[in-house]
């Protein structure tokens, strides 16, 4: 239960960690954001560095920003995002899921940037940049790219970032007005990953007619999914308790979740079914501004 | 592997050790300054025995590189009572019987202290949920929520029941 030995460098500004990552990327180098994933694979041995870049210590990383949509610092911690009266304005949904992220002492330390980069497929934070085509923006030697969330989860813990490249922030759009939204999971214990996560985002037309929808899952594959069944399904029709449960249905029986001691496939798709009908529903109550 | 020197106050207390980068926050207290009150449970983030205050938050100290807190301000349970008075929230702790074998205790003390400190009057489920990342074998919970429930009630005013 000790990590094996490796040297810290704390960085002080981005282009420093950014020339460190460059400079050691032969000595199995890895970012240091929160330490909350990070540390525990070190401790048990699941993963050893050579060299830590630590970034928690780069002014530049660590504040919020809000203008097209949220701007967040790699090392903004959730505790400031489920905190933040800005994103409780902007984004609900994202300081709802944000909350559910373990417990207060892990969100203390546990940053936007480090459960993207880490990218768990059953992290919430994944799941809403899929959910609401958040991007995220890295820095490398090279200069500066932006990645949009559906080209950056390559797999399981896997992102499409390249090993000397350095995730700075983390670009959540708005919700717009009027749009309803849900985060349903479902968890062992609190604080536990969920097994199953949905987020669901609709907004209504004037005669109740669903006119945008958005659906995404974690847990249920490599990469959180947003669900093109669910979407399609939902434009256009009306509100009823009865399609809310037909579309869980559907949008669940194309799922491929894996099984584990948590539970089996089926088990999962029978959460992502149920959890869906809440999710649109709960939605649906607060669209149009009513709570 | 190198080795660096970390300064910190610890409950007031600067101190100052050398330590290999792979020290966590939790050994750092333990073994390098003898503060043995902070416990270490699992060692990866689950358990919440080593709950310490940094700069006033809640944190698990094995998550922690001792690297990490270097000019930074920790506080632990050996801080809470002033000389032979207890904390107000170790009073009631006492009075409810929160605890039996008390390996859990350090990390529930400090997660309850930042709640207590924030001025927090939570209901008793928002309650559970704030203590939900820490572990307790013996107890069954309900004495810990009953004695920090008490403790929000006469240091906060708030209901929590």
């Amino acid at each position: 239960m000790k990590p094996a030995a490796f040297e810290h460098h704390a960085a002080g500004s981005v282009e420093e960690a950014v020339s460190l990552l460059a400079e050691l990327a032969d000595e199995d180098v890895k970012v240091l954001a929160g330490g909350q994933s990070l540390v525990p694979l070190l401790a048990l041995r699941l993963a050893s560095v050579g060299h830590l870049v630590d970034v928690n210590g780069v002014p530049e990383l660590t504040t919020i920003s809000n203008g097209d949509g949220l701007r967040f610092g790699a090392v903004v911690r959730h505790r400031q995002v489920e905190r933040s009266p800005e994103v409780a304005a902007a984004n609900p949904l994202l300081a709802a899921a944000t909350r559910r992220i373990g417990h207060t002492a892990i969100r203390n330390r546990g940053t936007i940037g480090g459960t993207v980069a880490h990218a768990d497929p059953a992290a919430e934070v994944p799941a809403v940049l899929a959910l609401l085509d958040g991007s995220v923006e890295v820095r490398g030697e090279g200069g500066t790219r932006s990645i949009a969330a559906a080209d950056l989860f390559d797999g399981y813990f896997t992102t499409t970032l390249e090993p000397e490249e350095l995730l700075t922030s983390v670009h959540v759009p708005a919700l717009p007005e009027g749009t309803g939204w849900s985060v349903q999971q479902f968890s062992r214990r609190s604080g536990d990953y969920g097994i199953v996560t949905v987020l669901a985002t609709l907004a209504l037309d004037g005669d109740g007619r669903i006119s945008a929808a958005r659906v995404a899952y974690a847990g249920v594959d490599a990469v959180p999914l947003r669900s093109s069944v669910a979407e399609s399904a939902l434009v256009g029709q009306t509100a009823s308790a009865e399609l809310w449960t037909a579309v869980g249905h559907d949008a669940a029986a194309v799922l491929e979740p894996g099984s584990d001691l948590n539970g089996s496939a089926e088990y999962r798709r029978h959460l992502a079914a149920t959890l869906t009908a809440r999710a649109l529903q709960q939605a649906s109550e607060r669209a149009g501004g009513r709570a | 592997m190198s080795e660096r020197t970390v300064q910190v106050t610890v409950n007031g207390v600067p101190h100052a050790a050398a330590v290999e980068a792979r020290r966590t926050l939790t050994d750092f207290l333990r073994d390098d300054l003898r503060l043995t009150g902070t416990h270490v449970g699992c060692e990866h983030g689950v358990c919440g025995a080593c709950t310490v205050l940094l700069d006033g938050e809640a944190v698990r100290a094995c998550l922690l590189l001792a690297v990490q807190v270097d000019g930074r301000e920790i506080r632990t349970i050996e801080g809470l009572a002033t000389g032979e008075q207890l904390h107000p929230l170790q009073e009631a702790l006492r009075d409810c019987h929160s605890f039996q074998c008390g390996f859990c205790t350090p990390g529930f003390v400090m997660t309850a202290v930042a709640l207590l400190e924030e001025g927090a009057t939570p209901t008793e489920e928002e309650l559970r949920e704030e203590l939900s990342g820490n572990l307790c074998r013996c107890t069954g919970y309900q004495s810990i929520v009953a004695g920090v429930a008490e403790a929000v009630q006469r240091v906060n005013g708030g209901t929590a029941r």
